[in-house]
């Protein structure tokens, strides 16, 4: 079985994130970059699934530079290669062209599945997977809570508001799993050493025959008109308890007309 | 004045509370449209649907649109928005809603935003991101405004209107049908709101120690008709369930009220309930930074502080 699994380097969950001015973009510099912690699900699942049925897991990830890490890390879980699209024309880039770019590095290359975290922890937006399903021509099955591959059958159950669907299709797919999943496995000192050598191959827009004006911040379909930051709260009252404090609460609920 | 379609978010007959809100939203922009997926639109629907303003209700209910999952919704959208040319399409930030309006932007040529708080009547969309620390404004430049909104954000308001249903019929292709839905299963939510529409919730974190603890928490939570959260601390030791985690890695949560107990506001947290109208906090740790939100703190043991509120909201009722 050939896995492709999509990962993300994201800023730190515990840095503050900014927007910059100048470009209206995340700024990817100043804070740690880490790996995008729900696609740690997706590469357990990947791992899991070449424990059953044999195969490769190839790491897939478009990012500056410094993603490269990020990359190296992932394989160190004990994925077998990777690749990185790195080019600094696809600065800005928004979903709709981040999802042509990695579905232009996926096609051709047989993956019978290709699988994401549910989300990222910086845009958050969820749309990737179904973006990549789309311009592939692929089956979709996305928060996925469990997953089942029995031949090239796979049959799985998405996550709804009111429980869960059992979907059923054909490989090969588009994958995208929820936290709640697996457990994924820490590297090992081994997987950590042999990532050092598995294969990356590196490509620009040009390797992947992407044309330069549909991708990067002017190829945006959107734009941002400004931003700032959320203007701070007021200081509240803070009292500490001496044997009335939950009657306290009881009336400030009623002062602001909760109760 | 031009149409907004409008996705309706429904579980079968029961409409969501979050389509009040995008046929609210929708007529700043224009005369909105709704599109029904499935089945469940009976006149109890339609009538509802009617007195928050929608025109219109379009009907999609052929197998094809049940039997198989979020494509043959995001075809039949790119096939009204050809046909219609709406001012904007309006979905629910839900799982369904996200991916169908992904790809219907991708086959229409449309620009998408999503987790929209506000829209203005010129398109202007309002995003509060990174944890609730930057507002955003932002606009689609390109093709049809496909946004889709965060629940609990834009008030619905009533506008009485008579809504005309259509029944539409559009043909789906084979590669929508690749996915097909073998069962649906509900899991027995129990009474209290939904998290992500919950006027007020009330959780709990690692102060609140074990399971057990949190039948306090739930306690005062249904004294106040409220929904129940869970940091991720509470969810990861496995003292209540993943679903009602409240976080960065779970739900966001925009109530008017949040009562947060033995939570020490770690960004993680922060970031899934910053945009709360009021914040009430309880913790024994008086440096939590949670308490930074607060518009009310008391410094204290929850498990004395929590039962003595419940008992005094029930004496107050």
């Amino acid at each position: 079985m050939k896995i492709a699994v999509c990962v993300k380097q994201v800023p730190d969950t515990w840095a503050e994130k900014k927007l910059m001015a100048e470009t209206s973009t995340l700024d990817r510099v100043s804070p740690d970059g880490v790996l995008n912690e729900l696609d740690e699900y997706a590469i357990e699942q990947a791992l899991q699934l070449v424990e059953a049925h044999g195969g490769e897991v190839v790491i897939v990830t478009m990012g500056p530079e410094r993603a490269a890490e990020t990359l190296r890390k992932a394989i160190s879980m004990g994925a077998d290669a990777g690749i990185h699209i790195v080019d600094d024309k696809l600065a800005g880039s928004d979903a709709i062209a981040t999802s042509a770019v990695l579905a232009k590095a996926l096609e051709g290359r047989d993956f019978d599945v290709i699988l994401f975290g549910s989300e990222s922890t910086d845009a958050r937006m969820s749309v990737i997977p179904a973006m990549v399903a789309e311009r592939l021509g692929l089956a979709q099955v996305t928060f996925a809570q469990k997953l089942d591959i029995v031949g090239t059958t796979l049959t799985a159950e998405r996550v709804t508001d009111y429980g869960f669907d059992t979907l059923t299709t054909s490989l090969p797919a588009v994958i995208s799993v929820v936290e709640k999943i697996n457990e994924p496995r820490y590297p090992s000192f081994k997987g950590i050493m042999a990532a050092k050598k598995k294969p990356v191959e590196t490509l620009t827009s040009a390797d992947l025959g992407l044309d330069p004006a549909l991708v990067g911040a002017a190829a945006a379909w959107s734009e941002v008109v400004d931003f700032a930051a959320r203007p701070p709260k007021p200081a509240g009252v803070v009292i500490t308890d001496e044997g009335s404090g939950g009657i306290s609460i009881a009336d400030y609920l009623t002062n602001s007309k909760f109760i | 004045m031009s149409e907004v379609l409008v996705l309706a978010e429904h579980h079968e007959s029961e409409i969501r509370k979050v389509t009040f809100e995008l046929v609210t939203a929708a007529r700043a922009l224009g005369t909105p449209v709704v599109l029904w997926l499935g089945p469940g639109c009976g006149d109890a629907a339609i009538a509802a649907l009617g007195s928050y303003g929608a025109s219109k209700v379009l009907i999609a209910d052929s197998t094809d649109v049940s039997d198989h999952p979020v494509v043959p919704g995001a075809e039949i959208v790119a096939h009204l928005i050809d046909s219609i040319q709406p001012a904007a399409v309006l979905v629910a930030s839900s799982a369904d809603g996200k991916e169908i309006a992904a790809r219907s932007a991708i086959k229409s040529g449309s620009g998408i935003l999503t987790d929209a708080v506000e829209i203005a009547a010129d398109g202007t969309v309002t995003q509060s991101v990174f944890g609730g620390s930057t507002i955003v404004h932002s606009k689609v430049t390109h093709g049809t405004p496909i946004i889709t909104v965060r629940p609990n954000s834009i008030s619905a308001t009533e506008l009485l209107a008579s809504a005309v249903v259509e029944k539409i019929s559009i043909g789906i292709t084979d590669s929508a049908k690749l996915v097909s839905v073998t069962k649906r299963s509900v899991v027995a939510k129990g009474a209290r709101p939904e998290l992500a529409e919950a006027d007020v919730v009330v959780s709990g974190g690692r102060g609140v120690g074990g399971a057990e603890g949190f039948g306090i928490i739930e306690a005062l939570a249904d004294s106040l008709n409220a929904a129940v959260g869970a940091s991720r601390a509470a969810t990861d030791a496995g003292w209540y369930p993943h679903q009602f985690q409240v976080g960065q890695t779970g739900k966001t949560v925009s109530p008017s009220l949040y009562i947060a107990n033995g939570i020490s506001g770690a960004i993680q947290h922060r970031a899934g309930m910053q945009t709360s109208k009021v914040v009430i906090v309880v913790n024994k740790d008086s440096e939590a930074p949670i308490f930074e939100l607060a518009d009310y703190g008391v410094v204290g043991d929850l498990f004395t502080v929590v039962p003595q509120l419940t008992a005094e909201i029930g004496k107050r009722k």
